[in-house]
């Protein structure tokens, strides 16, 4: 155990190594931070002198491992654009981004979830077929698509949901929450529902195809013949063995709700992180680039750090493997 | 003496073989396939054929006319026969900028899906033969880049080219209109690259299993090259799963393109794909011209559509599992 787990934290390790070697290049191809910083009318001894100062004579390995140490210490340097500390910036984003991508994840177990059942159980209804073709659909639709036709619908025609912004905030400290206010969830709607379609309509598809899958098995054909209820066969034996790859799944697309937010965010405006990126990408603001790189590999590799390591803990067939490869090897 | 039966022992023609397989047999048994492919062809057509068959030329500045901007569609009030889908802020006919639009949203979908499924199949052909320090090389980049989603990384490279051009234009390095070719190529590069890891796994795998095939080993036996064992023998019986890949691949393509100029970080407003086109459509929302975005909505909608339903009948019929 202890060996498998030392294996993956540092595989974990070099993947990171390897963003934020990526991430640093970055800035080399940005040319001479030097040039965002000073005036056209600075003279060539203070550009100099800046240089020297900033570390930029320093050989590339070394400013490649000040990077890396600033980096671990959550520092990113200067927005270029904004002239503010990144960090700064993205912990004031963060809270929006995050309270979105965590009602999308809940709305989309929560739709998911029930209606792969119904599908999986009753397989040829015509309503698990609609609900098929429907998720279909859902698949094909670029998620802006989806967003625009929203608020035609629900704000321009019929004016019942604000269009953009989080709608009022309550400051807690140093997070700021919509969840306090009604206007706050009013907001929250439309941008949710449209983040969480695209992973409703994959857990919908994955728990369907579980279900069909557990359904065959023996234990449930045992079940049925001694005259269990429907009920504690779809819900008490079925479902529950269709949970472990779900939750899995769910768990990892944590990291591309956060990705696709970047979208979402920026057809309702919402003031989040991904709005700070997408304007960094049309500014060539590199501190901000590099700085949200690092971050949402972080939160990918912690993500599936944790999942391999639960499986781990939850499988006991993968502790047989590993030591019958270890002897093998030994 | 017995006379030989009179059987046509000549190899079937191409078009016979196609007739008589099982894919246009599974093919012609399902209409709503029938009206994908029937429906991917016309937007191919359209696109080819666009300087022919749009009724304006919408980037033809002299033939605008400004004061027919917000012309909404002929069959609303107000709109007029020659504008059927009504024009945008510029007065530009939007039936005819959806025809230049697709054309381009089609040609970069094309050509990143070619580059990743090119960069993919050679890396993985490399990595299945040769195996060693090539395939645990490739194979751990691919794993490293499959953790994000593509789009951050196309993201990414986009943003890094961007950055590399604002510094060649600050240096005076190229001239007004070359900005939309190299945007064209900017975008199929970002959506080309961050796709190959899938084609590379796959035709690992399907290498590796040829590798170990009777036909291979014969082949290195008489010392065949070991490049022409690759390019000749393998690389023709591990396309199958690439064709499939690659249908789902150019929708996806065209999602992110889409999604892309939708940013704001793809093609230009002059030169527009369905994404920019919904872009600029994105603005007049709110004062009531729901056709600047609309038609390019549904445009991009029925052909990510059809390009899908076609990815995923080609998938289950080339499945032999299924049959």
């Amino acid at each position: 155990m202890l060996s498998y787990v030392i294996r993956r934290l540092i595989q974990a390790a070099i993947v990171m190594l390897v963003v934020a070697f990526v991430s640093f290049s970055m800035f080399t191809f940005a040319g001479d931070p030097v040039n965002n910083m000073v005036g056209q009318e600075a003279s060539q001894e203070d550009r100099e002198l800046l240089r020297e100062r900033l570390g930029l004579n320093d050989p590339f390995i070394v400013q490649f491992g000040r990077f890396v140490v600033n980096a671990v210490q959550g520092q990113f340097g200067l927005s270029y654009q904004l002239q503010r500390p990144v960090e700064d910036l993205i912990a004031e984003r963060m809270p929006a981004t995050l309270e979105l991508v965590a009602v999308s994840a809940v709305l989309a177990l929560a739709v998911g979830i029930p209606f792969g059942v119904m599908c999986g159980i009753n397989r040829d209804g015509w309503f698990s077929r609609t609900l098929l073709t429907v998720s279909l659909v859902g698949v094909s639709l670029p998620t802006f698509v989806i967003g625009i036709f929203m608020i035609y619908l629900f704000s321009v025609t019929w004016g019942l949901l604000p269009s953009f912004g989080r709608g009022p905030t309550v400051d807690l400290g140093w997070w700021s929450t919509g969840f306090l206010t009604t206007g706050g969830w009013l907001a929250l709607i439309m941008p949710s529902i449209t983040l969480s379609l695209f992973q409703t309509t994959l857990i919908l598809r994955l728990v369907r195809a579980e279900m069909l899958e557990v359904m065959r098995t023996d234990y449930i054909k045992f079940g049925r013949a001694r005259g269990l209820s429907n009920k504690a066969i779809n819900f008490g034996h079925a479902l529950r063995n269709t949970l472990v790859p779900v939750i899995t799944i769910a768990g990892l697309n944590i990291g591309s709700l956060i990705a696709f937010s970047i979208i979402t965010e920026t057809v309702f405006n919402w003031p989040g992180m991904g709005l700070l990126f997408i304007k960094a990408v049309e500014f060539a603001d590199v501190p901000i680039m590099a700085a949200y790189l690092v971050m949402v590999a972080f939160v990918f590799v912690v993500i599936n750090l944790v999942v391999d390591l639960l499986y781990f803990a939850v499988d006991p067939r993968l502790k047989i493997d590993t030591g019958a490869a270890v002897g093998r090897l030994s | 003496m017995a006379t030989e039966p009179d059987i046509d022992v000549r190899a079937p023609s191409l078009l016979a073989r196609a007739r008589d397989s099982d894919l246009w047999f599974s093919f012609t048994r399902s209409p709503v396939v029938v009206v994908a492919a029937s429906v991917t062809a016309l937007y191919f057509l359209a696109a080819l054929l666009a300087p022919l068959i749009s009724p304006h030329n919408p980037f033809d500045p002299g033939s605008l006319v400004y004061s027919d901007a917000f012309t909404p569609p002929a069959w609303v009030e107000g709109g007029q026969a020659t504008y059927l889908l009504g024009t945008d802020d510029q007065g530009r006919d939007i039936l005819s900028t959806l025809i230049y639009g697709a054309r381009i949203s089609l040609l970069v979908g094309f050509a990143a899906v070619m580059l990743s499924a090119v960069i993919g199949i050679t890396l993985g052909i490399l990595a299945g033969y040769l195996g060693g320090i090539v395939e645990t090389i490739t194979m751990r980049a691919a794993d490293v880049q499959l953790t994000v989603p593509g789009i951050l990384v196309a993201l990414m490279i986009d943003g890094v080219v961007r950055i590399k051009l604002k510094e060649w234009s600050a240096g005076g390095g190229f001239i007004g209109d070359m900005h939309e070719t190299i945007s064209l190529f900017v975008l199929i590069f970002a959506i080309g690259l961050s796709d190959w890891p899938q084609y590379a796994r796959v035709v690992r795998g399907a290498t590796m299993v040829e590798k170990g095939k009777e036909y291979v080993q014969a082949a290195k036996v008489i010392g065949v090259h070991p490049l022409f064992i690759m390019i000749r023998h393998i690389l023709p019986n591990v396309l199958g799963p690439v064709l499939v890949l690659a249908t789902i691949g150019l929708a996806l393509a065209i999602i992110a393109e889409a999604t892309l100029s939708f940013l704001g970080v793809g093609m230009p407003p002059t030169t527009p794909s369905l994404g920019t086109l919904i872009r600029i459509g994105n603005n007049f929302l709110f004062s009531g011209e729901w056709w600047i975005t609309f038609f390019p909505c549904i445009a991009l909608i029925l052909l990510v559509l059809s390009v899908n339903l076609l990815g995923d009948w080609l998938r289950d019929a080339l499945n032999p599992k299924l049959r």
